[in-house]
This record gives C-alpha cells, structure tokens and sequence, in this order.
C-alpha cells in the first residue's frame, strides 16, 4: 500500500487573495542575499519562499566594519542594510529568480510611512513580487527601523500606507522583541491592515573584547541572532498567535526540522530560516527534505492539522 | 568559474608542522578528500566547518586552497583562535562540510613576469599556484616568515615542477628584519612595475597594506588576496565586506573614489586588484 502523503502546503490569506506556499520554509531576510547566492547548492524552487535582503528607496551603504561577531549559540550582525537599492533589484536581480516557481517575498525598509509606502507599490506591480515583509524592527539604522516597530500607532500607519499601496498582494509586519508587549504591537498592525505578522527580528546585544578594551561590531549595540534566541522566538509566536486572526510567520533560530514544528505547534502558520543558512548553504534545502520524514516518523499527515494543537 | 558544491568529505591525514609548541599558534597540513571537484583556480577558499562545532563557534571557517591533487584537497592553517584550536585536533576519519572552490582567484600571465609576495600563512595559495603555472621561469616569490621555515611549505613551493622559480624566504626576529623586507618589496614591486609585469599578494593587512602602498606609487598591477572574517562564504552575510569595487565592474558617471563601497570579500574577492581597493578604508 502507498503511503499517506504529506501535506506540507500552507496558505497565508490575505484580503487581496493570498499566497500558497508549497511548504513552510521561508528563507529570512538579510541571511539569503536576494536568492541567487544559494542557487548553487540546491533547487530554490524546492522552498516554501524567500525573502531577499532588505531594500531600500535607494541604495544603502551599511555600517562600518566590523559588523558580526560570533556569541554563544549566536551571533550578533549590526550590518546596517547595506541594500542595492530596489531599482537595481528589480532590473538586475529578480529577472534572474525562479519568480513564477517561487514566491519571492520583498522585505522593505524606510524611513517614513510615505516612503513605505513608494516602495511597497514600487515592488508590488511586479509579477516576480509575491508579497511584501516590512521591516519595523532593524535595531542597526537610527532613522525609521525599529522606532516604528516600537509604537503601536506608528506601526499601525505603517500597516495603513503599505496594504493600500500594495496592488493586493499580501503585507507582512516584521516585529522586534524588543518591546514591552509584542501583542499589543501585533494588534495594531492587524487593526492597521496587515495580512500576516512575522516575529521575531533580532534582539539588541553587545560583543566586548578585554584585551583591545573595545566593541567587537562598530556599531556597538547589534542584533542577536541563532539558536540562543529560539525560546525567546518561540515565546513571542506563541503569544502573537494567541492575540491575532492573521498568520503569524515564526522566526528566531530555527535550525532543524524539530525547531519548525515546534513553531508551528504553537501557532505559526509558517517560519523563516535566518541565521542558520549560513552553517552551510544548502541548509534550507536540507529542511524541506527532512520536514516531511519527520513529520511522518511523528505521525503527522498535515503542516494545517497540526498547527496551534500546543496544549498550554 | 567552476561551480561550487556543499558536500561532506572525510579527514585524510592532519600534521603538526612543528614538532615545538610555537608561540602564536602552531601551523598544520590538513589533507581532505577531494570534494567531487574538476576544477578551481588558486587564489579561491574553501568554508570548512566541523559536524559539532563549539557552541560558540557557529560559522564555517574560510581556508585558502593550497593545493588539489591526486592525494586531494590541501589546507595548511594555523591554530589561532577557538575553532582552529579544534581543528588542531582533527582525527583521520572525521567528517567536514566543505564548500567551494569560492571566490575569484589569482590572474595567471604566462608570458609576463610574475612576482608573488607572501606573509606568513599567506604562503598557502602559491603552492598551487606556483605548481600549476604553465612557466614557472617567470615566477619569483619573496617570502617573508616569523616562525621556522619548515613550519610553512616553502619547500614546496621552490623544488620538482617548480624549482626554475626564484624563491627567496626572509625571516623576521625583530624590526630591523621587517624593514629589510620592506626595502625588499619596494625594490621587486618598482621592477615589476618597470618590467609591466604581474604582482600577486597575500598575507596579514599591514602586509598588504605596504605591498599595496607600492604598488600605487609605482604603478604596478598588483592582485592582492584579503582576509576577513567570514559568516556565510557566499555573498549573503555582508560581515566580510571590504572598501573596494568589483574588478569587471563597469565603472559609470562620477569619480573612481565614488565608485566604492563596501563589497564582500567572499563573492567579489578574496583577490581585488590594488586600484580597486581602499584599504586605509577597510
């Protein structure tokens, strides 16, 4: 007899008609480039999506070096979004993506709501953009970034000016965990218009070196990423996902196939692999395939059935 | 460029090249099974990572390539920080993810000239190099060392195939030496740059940062191999990032310093040609 198949597919509904995803495994922004760093190592295609690194109005310099540091079970990144620019992106490289077999998610960075919103409709009249993912959380710029991700209302604006210039597509609000409550930031945003909820970005942190007596990342305050965060992570999902209607997207040191059904048992609709892309580069290629033996050893037949049956 | 791969290849033999603790760390060979590859320039590296790295190393760590060949892939490294304390410790056997052959390489001019200048561990990408070269009569190589020179392969890369080279080693036990070596480059890159032949660098960033001093005052054309701190090894982390430009990049409106930013070492390197850099900036 054949075996049952799995069932990995994933909607994310949105009010202009949705996104379906083959599988959960999203590739995060800032830890895929724009896609194509990785084709030589697997079939993107065989992703659930990606999102390409953060773009900006025009092009970013970034910060100054040095700009990662490795901590325990982590790292830290004040990288700063260094970016191409979205002209540059559109014509050079998301031509080169596989777009009509891979949803292509666009993270977004501003420094106004009016400057989101330029950028969201700059991207969304594309065919090769599925949705966008706007960044509220980069603790590594001073202007815009997480000032917005901090205040409700001012979240709840950016959500506004984004979904109405978004030709229909799906709107997701990337959220930091550093705030007090992030529900209460989720909330707003859903009031505000947004399709979905990513969580988490990265938490602020220091790296210090003894013997120079200086900052081991220029920028001094960067953002923890890696398995250290992932009960942080898995804590804000659990709690975003209890306060909202939309899907929420889990993201924070998911590194294995055990990590993402965690995720999705307490709510996560899907999840996004950042920092573990770069233990090797085929790392979310080997995800999708072992996702679904795994699911199968457990006795699993769907990503859908499973989600949320955490019992608190 | 060939193609790289991401694969799991074992441990074939690990050796101290130092029978003595040295101060600063001790220089090993690690020779790897060949990881399913036809072809790589020298000049490219290779990401290695354990299969349990320490908790608090969670990246690969970047390696020239020495050499490939029939016995497989050559990596000489010296044990300097956490994880390369464990990879001291390697056993025949073990497993290593291994990606590459990454980045761009060396340029290779048969019929010019060619002087190659190495610092130290910076030796490790001329072995191939220099055994690959199609005219080995053309190479010479200034080697400048602070540990025995039977730490580091400079046998190899001045005997058999290679012994038509010019090879001279200078040793550096204190800052009278280091100047001599100084004199010694400015003397080699000025005749180079007179003779329009090739200059090829690799070693520690003060280093590179004289032979690149030179080589702009001199007018040489001069390749120079960076280090950096590397995440990802691909062009995605943007933590290796360098003041320079891409060499085949077309170079539109405004001035050559405006064409600069922050470029990774990893996609766009580790070899940039010293017009394309700004190391005062990196």
């Amino acid at each position: 007899m054949r075996e049952k198949a799995i069932n990995l597919s994933v909607r994310l509904p949105a009010s202009g008609g949705g996104l379906s995803l083959k599988n959960p495994i999203i590739t995060a922004s800032g830890t895929y480039g724009y896609g194509l760093e990785f084709a030589p190592y697997g079939d993107l295609t065989s992703l659930g999506g990606i999102v390409v690194k953060g773009l900006s109005l025009k092009p970013r310099q970034g910060n100054p070096m040095p700009r990662v540091a490795e901590t325990a079970s982590g790292m830290l990144n004040a990288v700063g979004l260094q970016n191409c620019g979205v002209e540059v992106f559109l014509k050079e490289k998301l031509p080169l993506l596989p777009w009509k077999k891979l949803p292509v998610i666009a993270n977004l960075y501003a420094t106004a709501a009016s400057e989101y919103a330029e950028l969201t409709s700059l991207l969304t009249r594309e065919p090769g953009i599925a949705a966008v993912e706007v960044n509220i959380s980069c603790p590594n710029v001073k202007a815009g970034g997480v000032l917005f991700g901090q205040d409700p209302r001012l979240a709840a604006q950016v959500a506004t000016a984004v979904k109405k210039n978004a030709h229909g597509k799906p709107v997701i609000l990337k959220l930091s965990p550093n705030v007090t409550d992030i529900t209460l930031i989720a909330r707003a945003c859903e009031d505000g218009g947004a399709d979905a909820i990513s969580c988490i970005n990265t938490l602020q942190g220091m790296a210090v070196d003894i013997r120079t007596r200086k900052s081991r990342v220029a920028n001094i305050i960067a953002g923890l990423s890696g398995p250290a965060i992932k009960p942080v992570a898995l804590r804000c999902v659990w709690q975003v996902a209890k306060a909202v209607s939309v899907p929420v997207i889990g993201i924070g040191g998911i590194t294995t196939a055990e990590d993402i059904l965690e995720f999705i048992m307490v709510g996560a609709s899907a999840v996004e692999i950042g920092t573990a892309n770069f233990l090797q580069p085929d790392h979310a290629f080997r995800l999708a395939r072992e996702l679904p033996v795994l699911m199968r050893s457990l006795g699993i037949d769907s990503i859908d059935t499973f989600r949320g049956s955490f019992e608190a | 460029m060939p193609t790289p791969l991401c694969r799991e290849v074992a441990v074939i033999s690990l050796t101290s090249n130092a029978a003595l603790e040295l101060q600063g760390g001790g220089l090993f060979s690690l020779l790897l099974e060949n990881p399913g590859w036809d072809t790589w320039r020298p000049g490219q590296f290779v990401m290695l990572r354990r299969k349990t790295p320490r908790a608090d190393c969670l990246w690969a760590r970047p390696f020239s390539i020495c050499d490939l060949n029939g016995d497989g892939l050559h990596i000489v490294f010296q044990a300097l920080g956490r994880e390369t304390a464990e990879f001291a410790r390697l056993a025949p056997g073990e497993k290593l993810t291994v990606w590459g052959p990454l980045g761009n390489g060396f340029s290779l001019e048969k019929s010019r000239p060619t002087l190659l200048l190495a610092g130290g561990i910076g030796l490790a990408p001329f072995v191939g190099y220099i055994r690959s070269h199609p005219a080995p009569e053309r190479l010479s190589l200034n080697f400048g060392h602070r540990l025995p020179l039977e730490c580091y392969p400079f046998a190899a890369c001045s005997s058999g195939h290679c012994s038509s080279i010019r090879a001279t080693s200078y040793l550096e036990r204190c800052a009278e030496d280091l100047q001599e070596f100084i004199c010694i480059l400015e003397r080699d890159i000025r005749a180079n740059a007179a003779e329009k032949g090739l200059i090829l660098a690799c070693g520690p960033m003060p280093f590179l940062r004289t032979v690149h001093a030179f080589s702009r005052q001199y007018g040489a054309r001069t390749e120079l191999s960076l280090e950096t701190r590397m995440a990802c090894g691909v062009g995605a982390c943007l933590g290796c990032v360098v003041k320079g430009r891409k060499s085949d990049e077309k170079h539109t409106g405004g001035t050559a310093d405006t064409d600069f930013g922050w470029v990774q070492t990893c996609s766009c390197g580790p070899v940039f040609r010293a017009e394309d850099l700004d190391l005062e900036a990196s």
